[in-house]
């Protein structure tokens, strides 16, 4: 067989092995976008129904007897009154057929008891409401909510069941009429935690993740630059410097969690800082942004043309004047775009804030830097843990809105790296 | 000569007016800001001392003075925690309080009287001579240079912190058994009194765990990560390289909290329900879950450090292997691969080292018990997740339990930095090779 030949048979053999190798890669990426297409998809269909929430339509009679019986609209009182009673009194009015005790307390389970906080707040806002009866829509309990979305199988025997088949024969009856429905869930973004799923919500959870990110940014963004600036444009070339930078680029790969003991050890236990709040976080935090900010910073100055310093220089600038008239104002959307980046990474870190006890049960959105606060992927992380299918659903919908402000920020700074800095 | 008749003049500035201004608000503002700060940094403890002092019986309290201090702290803070208090308590938070309103005034009558003195001295010593811009622009150097002085303090802090603490868990449990011993089970060690109380330290099945589970995501991400790079790079016409490659790169924006719940709400279910298919007991927390989970958080930087470095291979090899007659595949495995290995090895470590560190996943998804096994199917533990679980809740900064942490800390700290060393080495000496 000549040469020629010998290549020739073989040619099939390679094209052949050229196409598996081809296909493997294919392999590789639809493998890569399908996990992206699970991750994404598992995320929402748990999650978008969490942004409605059943309510029930009830005829409450604000009775004058049970919450104002002296009549003189006192705040005080009207505070503490038994609103329960009042939710109770209504239900059993629209089931004046259900007369047992264990049959009552289910009709009166079927309500949320926040709905009690809920008119309490209406009547102090509007104390004319006492002595009349308004048909208010209030949230339903958690059970009921997941039974309106489909959560709950009829099929299933009903011993293995949440709710009974009473309970499920009151809410198609309540349906029929027409006073049941899923009405978009204000709840979860005006309300912090809870233990009652349809009483959670993330507002608190958002405050402290908000407040956090301000001290991060507050503490970062400044030093990041000050750092560049410094590395790139004054620093002389020796071992110490070598040595700053060997630092910031291992900080840069060094565990999260690790910065959260460094916060535990330090800020909290030496320095006496309180626990489970925005400034502990916020530093904390910090520390661990400020490597991507240096980083980004720098390779933003050194994106600017060495002429533009140098023409500064040739006028007479000094070389500090020559940074931070010439180039900082070149080179800041790109430091922006490193800080941004930095910050949506900030704000979904978990593991640092776990460390420094941002994982108390807080109800209360925190007021100040100093309050106990949660933030979001903290707030994430407890729910996920909780075993009340009502909590499944918000604990993906608290992923849906943490991965909104993840995209917005991300494309802020897609925005600032191609429209607004400047190329040469 | 228009020069000499300015010099004549005796108010030509040694610098822009504004450097003047700037010098002036350093030397007055700058020593009344370091009083404010230092009074600040200490104020809580000076007069935590003399509440103490005052309190009669303070000495005899000395063994829980720390609680003490928290509820006198409580108080001050808290009403509803000084309503309850006892009547020392309340005593000293009252006296606490009247100290600190006193403190602030005089804090604030010392800055400003600080701010005058000093404000003064700069009036005083201000000259048009005065070289204040090369003044201005030396302390503004200074700054910049503690800034980036900035990650050095962190590193020491961190590995102070850690050390500090694990030192102390070291004076309790030796560093052979913790480094060889094959039992942990802290949570017996809560009462020193316990019987059996010295709880179980020896750490290698958490090591043990965490290698599984950083195995099982190598074994997802690397071949993934690898491949699509190599078809990103060399088949795919731009367009699709243009769409695939930032949608790969969302993976790696999602938080790991998210990938946690992944892992733990749909993952763990179905390779659970799957096993029973099939006749395979598999634990709802198994390894293979949040290996595989962290396996897809790590393909878009697997894949993204690959790109960098096939790319990086001159295109000059590229050419030459084709022009041979070799086909792409060929040209790949036999010429590009070859050269870009030592790049993708470091970037391989760099991936491990992240998957080592990564907590969310593991502590969401993985199990708490320490299992020594090589079982991909059951549950195991990793050094994170029992960082986490021996550190949240209350502390007792004495307990072995809650300083064991630090020393997982410590060894994950070394373990990675080690991993990050080699690997910036390994890909430093490969890019030197080309450029």
């Amino acid at each position: 067989m000549s040469r020629t030949e010998q290549i020739v048979s073989g040619l099939a053999r390679r094209q052949r092995a050229e196409k598996r190798f081809r296909l493997y890669g294919l392999i590789a990426i639809v493998l890569g976008m399908s996990f992206l297409l699970l991750l994404f998809g598992s995320i929402v269909t748990n999650g978008y129904k969490a942004f409605t929430q059943t309510y029930i339509e009830l005829p409450i009679y604000f009775n004058p007897e049970v919450i104002d019986p002296g009549g003189e609209h006192d705040p005080q009182t009207l505070f503490s009154a038994d609103y329960w009673k009042l939710v109770k009194t209504a239900m059993y009015q629209k089931f004046p057929q259900v007369s047992g005790r264990k049959e009552r307390r289910e009709l009166a389970r079927m309500i949320s008891e926040g709905s009690a906080y809920e008119l309490r707040d209406q009547v102090l806002e509007n104390p004319g409401l006492i002595g009349t009866t308004r048909h208010i829509w209030v949230v339903a309990d958690d059970d009921i909510d997941m039974l309106m979305k489909g959560y709950i199988d009829r099929e299933v025997p009903e011993d293995e069941r949440r709710l009974n088949d009473r309970v499920i024969g009151y809410v198609d009856d309540l349906r029929e009429a027409g006073v049941i429905e899923r009405q978009f869930n204000t709840t979860f973004f005006t309300a912090g935690d809870s233990r009652e799923p349809e009483q959670a919500g993330i507002l608190g959870a958002l405050t402290g993740s908000f407040l956090t990110l301000i001290i991060t940014l507050l503490l970062s963004f400044p030093i990041g630059v000050a750092a560049a600036i410094y590395l790139e444009e004054f620093a002389p070339r020796n071992r110490f410097i070598d040595l700053i930078e060997i630092n910031i680029n291992n900080l840069a790969a060094v565990p999260s969690i690790i910065f959260g003991l460094l916060g535990l050890a330090i800020f909290i236990n030496w320095f006496g800082m309180p626990r489970s709040t925005a400034i502990v976080g916020g530093l904390v935090l910090a520390l661990m942004t400020l490597p991507t900010i240096i980083i980004a910073s720098r390779v933003s100055i050194q994106a600017v043309p060495p002429s533009i310093k140098e023409a500064a220089l040739g006028v007479g600038a000094s070389r500090m004047q020559a940074m931070f008239h010439h180039v900082l104002p070149i080179a800041m959307p790109g430091m922006l775009t490193g800080t941004i980046i930095g910050m949506a990474r900030a704000l979904g870190e978990t593991a640092p804030l776990l460390m420094i006890g941002m994982v108390a049960f807080i109800v209360e959105p925190p007021s100040g830097f100093t309050d106990p606060a949660t933030a979001l992927p903290v707030q994430i992380f407890l729910w996920s843990d909780s075993p009340e299918r009502g909590f499944t659903e918000r604990t993906s919908a608290a992923i849906l809105v943490l991965l909104a402000f993840l995209i917005a920020m991300n494309a802020a700074a897609v925005y600032l790296r191609e429209k607004v800095t400047k190329r040469f | 000569m228009l020069r000499q008749a300015r010099d004549a003049n005796a108010t030509r500035l040694n610098s822009l007016p504004e450097y003047f201004g700037m010098l002036g608000a350093i030397w007055a503002g700058a020593p009344a800001l370091l009083v404010y700060f230092v009074w600040l940094a200490f104020e809580g403890d000076i007069l935590m001392a003399q509440v103490l002092e005052m309190l009669p019986d303070a000495d005899s309290m000395a063994a829980t003075q720390e609680l003490l201090i928290g509820d006198i702290r409580n108080a001050i803070e808290n009403p509803i925690s000084y309503r309850i208090a006892s009547e020392e308590v309340r005593m000293a938070a009252d006296r606490y309080r009247e100290l600190s309103q006193t403190a602030t005034l005089a804090l604030t009558a010392t800055c400003l009287s600080v701010f005058a003195v000093c404000s003064a001295l700069a009036l005083k010593f201000m000259t048009p001579r005065i070289r204040a811009r090369a003044q201005v622009e030396k302390i503004i150097r200074g700054f910049l240079l503690l800034c980036s002085m900035l990650a050095i303090f962190i590193t020491i802090g961190i590995v102070l912190s850690v050390l500090f603490e694990a030192s102390r868990f070291f004076q309790i449990v030796s560093v052979t058994e913790f480094l060889f011993g094959l039992d942990w089970s802290p949570q017996m060690a809560i009462r020193e009194d316990q019987v059996g109380s010295s709880g179980a330290f020896g750490a290698v099945p958490l090591f043990v765990g965490t290698l599984l589970i950083s195995f099982i995501a190598m074994l997802v991400a690397a071949p993934v990560g690898l491949m699509s790079a190599i078809y990103l790079s060399e088949y795919a016409p731009s367009k699709v390289r243009a769409a695939v490659k930032p949608l790969l790169e969302i993976l790696a924006g999602v938080p790991t909290v998210v990938y946690g719940f992944f892992a733990a709400i749909v993952v763990g279910p179905a390779l659970r329900g799957f096993g029973q298919s099939v006749g395979l007991d598999v634990a709802s927390e198994s390894a293979l879950a949040a290996g595989f989970v962290m396996g897809i958080m790590i393909i878009p930087f697997v894949s993204s450090i690959s790109d960098d470095v096939i790319t990086a291979v001159p295109q000059a090899m590229r050419d030459g292997s084709l022009a041979m007659g070799a086909t792409h595949s060929e040209t790949m495995r036999r010429v590009i691969l070859p050269a870009a290995l030592p790049g993708i090895i470091g970037g391989l470590l760099l991936a491990i080292s992240r998957a080592i560190g990564e907590t969310m996943i593991v502590v969401m998804a993985a199990g708490l018990s320490a299992n020594l096994t090589a079982n991909p199917l059951e549950a195991v533990t990793t050094v994170t997740v029992q960082i986490v679980t021996l550190l949240v809740g209350d502390q007792e900064f004495d307990s072995p339990k809650t300083l064991a942490a630090f020393a997982l800390g410590l060894a994950l700290f070394f373990i990675t930095l080690a991993l990050n060393f080699i690997a910036l080495y390994v890909v430093r000496k490969y890019r030197e090779q080309y450029e």
